[in-house]
């Protein structure tokens, strides 16, 4: 994947962008693009501005300055929702599931984006609107299949364990068929096993479904075995950028976040 | 291939009048044979089922027939040949029973594999059984058998089910499942004959199968079974039991299990039954619900937990439901069990018990699965009188049965209206069983392996030449002509008065108690038997906490003397239940002590799946052993243990010994 990077366009770019709350800057400056089917890491220490640059790219915040380019094209600040319709999933750093729906329910609600037909058709669920309700949840099925939950299909996600839960907000995101999905800290408080796990789906999820992912992560482990290229944040500044060797052997870097072992 | 008067001549009447297959006479003796029967007397009948993205997916026979004999012909273009072995390795799949039927469609042999074996486990097996092709369910496998490839050179390709994550694999050694297919079909357009000479090749006395006895001790043996092993004890076992083609089974034991082999496998070739696969193995009761078996396999772990698991939701029900719940259960216990026999039972009763069917056993059955279950088996090791008689007396007839690989499963069953917790059943038909000098049970009968697969000096030392084979267990026939098995040969041991001694027995009716967690049981050579005892501390902190009885620790719990008092009590029950055996009955316990630390697989005092070390605990333990072989009624002791970090400490206790009272033996040992 990494060999032909020059050759793929970018799918996202983020020019210039300064974020500011009040007189916290959060970002200042930050430029780097993701392009087509990568893996790409946004990484730094905490309160580096991470989740904000996540928050810009799916259209939560609206910096102050800087643009961003998605397919090829200069985006206006817009909804939430419509940057989702675009093709931009995302999951969150503490999960935002519907506790009381069952995991299937909340699968489902990826789809939400792709649903045509009206809120009365749908209420009524005849003809089309039970065609198209099939459909999706054939899909969501397959995502199902595709992250071993089987088991929890019926369970209320409420009652999941927290690993699991991570893994149907991932099946939800997976669910809207975006071309970018984001994942704010997706092994966040898992143990190894459910780390290993979830590093084989998103793995598979770049490779078989062909997503661009970008993700924030701490554990550097998994950041420089899953990564292609990765973009370090620190104080809200673009630290450095570059695959993953590139990374550890810059000194800013080591200074600001790795640090050196103590040998 | 059969007419229709051969094959209603061929039928075996069964004494419930349903049709099984005679596979001897009618030529139906190998699974190809029985397939190609199959798939034209009832073409349209299920044969199998998986649970595939949500949706149950069905096969008919005739469907299955085409499945199979297309990747036996792509087998046979990727040059597999007469007597190859292929590895068969995942859970269980359809495609990996159709894998095995069309091996043995060529006259090769399937080997199946634990699935969650690890990867030096798996070699052992691939390169002892010489197989050239392995056919897996997915990427897992595929990882694993790559690793040990160089040890296994004679492995040339890989077949898998599931292409997830393998697109970039090199292919050149790998191919799907769908592609061998494909090959099949351009194979069978070109030799149209090839496969039915194939079949017309096999014949009952080849080889079916290979099955590798997971091997505690030493290296695993490769049992090597027949046809006729297998489908002979099949059919007879379907037959005596009534099984008939419109029977259901879930498949979701390990196919690398005889066991398996005979009830999802075995069996549903015999009488044409539809076996079920489940999505997954964390789905398996979900899956068990949907299906509702009419027949059904489960170890006694199995419903051990069902019943701890019923148990703890109703303390969790309305104080109605308890009420009906408490009602019905007594009303089972005192019927149910006479109702499922066929013994006489009064009109209230018999009414009350339908009332009961309809509130509380019905929804009951309903959600664990077993609403239209008519056959259950346990088996493997014993099963607590109080969990048998909660299924039983529910309606669910839930019978034990004695077996082993060697012998293809079956060497006793207990026939219907003739069960009883604390015996396996009488000998299976063809079977025949002696008790040799040393109290070891023997056998000989149709089931009856082959040989281990190289490794004469085994089957020598197992199977003599006529026929017999040791299983190694002990035991005895009781005056209902019932096999009791009491016990491992090597661990019977003799009192001093040369009485036998059967420790497992004891440990296991002691084990039958919530409240005991282990037990280990001493008199080889002794005078008399004495034990020593772990308390469960779930259950024993439960009962504490309800009768607020505070404890800090498992030591400070298991000094209490009302804890002591009421394991005092159950090993009496045990003493009384001893009494009343024919052969056990001077084995009571007289002496006991409840240990002041759990016994661990850490400190070496269990293996890792849990049965007891006798030799570690003699030896660790021979103060304790001293004093209860004394007159003394406490001891002090000091353990050295390993916490779970792998550091050393010590405990140290003063622990009582009590005598319990023993009974007079109801009959004499004869």
């Amino acid at each position: 994947m990494d060999t032909d990077q020059a050759n793929n366009k970018a799918i996202l770019e983020v020019k210039n962008i300064s974020l500011s709350f009040g007189g916290v800057n959060a970002l200042s400056d930050v430029s780097f693009d993701i392009v087509e089917s990568e893996i790409r890491a946004i990484i730094g220490p905490n309160g580096a501005g991470k989740s904000s640059m996540l928050n810009v790219i799916n259209g939560f915040y609206n910096p102050q300055e800087g643009e961003i380019w998605f397919k090829g094209q200069k985006r206006k600040n817009l909804k939430p929702y419509h940057i989702a319709r675009q093709g931009i999933a995302r999951t969150f750093q503490n999960i935002a599931l519907f506790k009381g729906m069952s995991t299937l329910d909340n699968i489902m609600t990826g789809r939400y984006i792709h649903m045509k037909c009206n809120l009365l058709s749908q209420a009524l669920w005849w003809g089309k609107a039970e065609r198209e309700e099939m459909e999706h949840r054939k899909r969501v099925e397959e995502i199902i299949d595709f992250l071993e939950i089987q088991s929890i299909r019926k369970t209320p996600v409420g009652r999941l364990p927290y690993g699991l839960q991570k893994r149907v907000e991932l099946g939800r995101a997976l669910a809207a068929e975006s071309t970018l999905l984001l994942l704010d800290e997706p092994m966040a408080g898992m143990n190894l096993e459910e780390k290993e796990d979830m590093c084989r789906f998103i793995i598979d999820a770049n490779d078989q479904f062909g997503t661009t992912i970008a993700l924030i992560e701490h554990d550097m482990g998994v950041v420089m075995d899953l990564s292609d290229r990765v973009v370090v944040l620190d104080y809200g500044r673009k630290l450095a950028d570059g695959t993953p060797d590139e990374v550890r052997k810059n000194q800013d870097v080591i200074d600001a976040y790795l640090g050196v072992s103590n040998e | 291939m059969l007419l229709d008067e051969e094959y209603k001549r061929s039928f075996f009447i069964s004494h419930k009048n349903r049709p099984v297959p005679d596979t001897q006479t009618a030529g139906l003796d190998t699974f190809p044979r029985l397939l190609l029967y199959h798939a034209k007397v009832r073409a349209d009948r299920p044969a199998i089922r998986e649970k595939d993205l949500g949706i149950w997916q069905v096969w008919s026979w005739d469907q299955m027939k085409t499945e199979i004999l297309t990747f036996a012909n792509g087998l046979a273009a990727m040059g597999f040949k007469r007597g190859d072995k292929i590895a068969i390795i995942g859970s269980n799949r359809p495609r990996l029973y159709w894998g095995m039927t069309a091996v043995q469609c060529l006259g090769g042999i399937p080997v199946p594999v634990y699935h969650d074996s690890v990867a030096d486990e798996m070699a052992y097996v691939l390169k002892h059984a010489e197989v050239t092709f392995a056919l897996v369910e997915d990427q897992e496998q595929v990882d694993k058998i790559l690793e040990v490839q160089t040890q296994c050179p004679a492995l040339k390709t890989i077949i898998y089910d599931d292409s997830r994550g393998l697109r970039d694999y090199d292919h050149t050694h790998m191919q799907a499942f769908d592609d061998v297919q494909r090959a099949g079909k351009s194979f069978s357009d070109k030799n149209p004959e090839f496969l039915s000479q194939e079949i017309n090749k096999c014949s009952g006395s080849d080889i079916s199968i290979f099955l590798y006895t997971s091997g505690t001790t030493g290296k695993p043996k490769g049992v090597v079974l027949t046809n006729d092993n297998i489908l002979i004890t099949a059919r007879n076992s379907a037959q005596i039991d009534g099984l008939n083609d419109k029977d259901e089974a879930l498949a979701y034991l390990p196919m690398a299990w005889v066991g398996d082999n005979i009830f999802s496998y075995g069996q549903a070739y015999a009488v044409g039954f539809c076996i079920n696969c489940p999505e997954g193995e964390d789905t398996v009761a979900t899956d068990l619900r949907e299906i509702g078996p009419t027949f059904y396999f489960a170890p006694p772990r199995v419903f051990e937990n069902l019943l701890t698991s019923v148990t703890i939701r109703m303390k969790d029900a309305s104080k109605l439901k308890q009420m009906l719940f408490g009602y019905f259960m007594n009303i089972a216990h005192r019927t149910g069990i006479s109702i499922l026999n066929n013994q006489p039972v009064g009109f209230l009763d018999r009414f009350l018990y339908q009332v009961g069917e309809l509130l509380v056993y019905g929804p009951l059955k309903n959600s664990m699965g077993f609403n239209r279950i008519r056959l259950a088996y346990t088996a493997g090791e014993a099963i607590g009188p109080e969990i048998f008689d909660f299924f039983r007396s529910l309606g669910i007839n839930i019978k034990q049965l004695y077996g082993q690989t060697e012998a293809s499963v079956f060497i006793t069953a207990q026939p219907d209206g003739e069960v009883f917790a604390d015996t396996v059943g009488v000998p299976s038909p063809g079977v025949e069983i002696k008790i040799a000098e040393s109290g070891e049970v023997i056998y000989r009968g149709p089931g009856v392996f082959h040989s281990y697969y190289k490794n004469p000096e085994a089957t020598e030392q197992t199977k003599d030449a006529e026929g017999w084979v040791k299983t190694g267990d002990a035991g005895y026939f009781d005056d209902k002509g019932h096999l009791k098995i009491i016990d491992r040969v090597k661990d019977v041991g003799k009192l001093n008065s040369g009485e036998l001694f059967a420790p497992k027995y004891i440990e296991n009716k002691l084990k039958f108690f919530p409240q005991i967690k282990e037990a280990v049981a001493f008199g080889h050579e002794k005078d008399y038997v004495t034990a020593m005892v772990n308390i469960d501390l779930d259950a024993v902190g439960n009962w504490a906490e309800r009768h607020n009885i505070p404890y800090s620790s498992y030591q400070e719990l298991a000094a209490h003397p009302q804890v002591f008092n009421m394991i005092m009590e159950d090993i009496e029950k045990v003493n009384q239940d001893l009494a009343a055996d024919e052969k056990l009955s001077n084995t009571q316990i007289k002496r006991f002590l409840i240990l002041h630390k759990e016994l661990d697989a850490d400190d070496g005092e269990l293996t890792r799946t849990r049965k007891v070390r006798r030799r570690i605990i003699s030896e660790r333990y021979s103060q304790l052993i001293d004093a209860l072989y004394s007159n003394r009624n406490q001891c002090h002791v000091k353990t050295e243990v390993t916490f779970e970090d792998g550091r050393k400490g010590f405990i140290e206790a003063d622990l009582d010994i009590k005598n319990v009272k023993t009974f007079e033996p109801l009959r004499k040992a004869s």
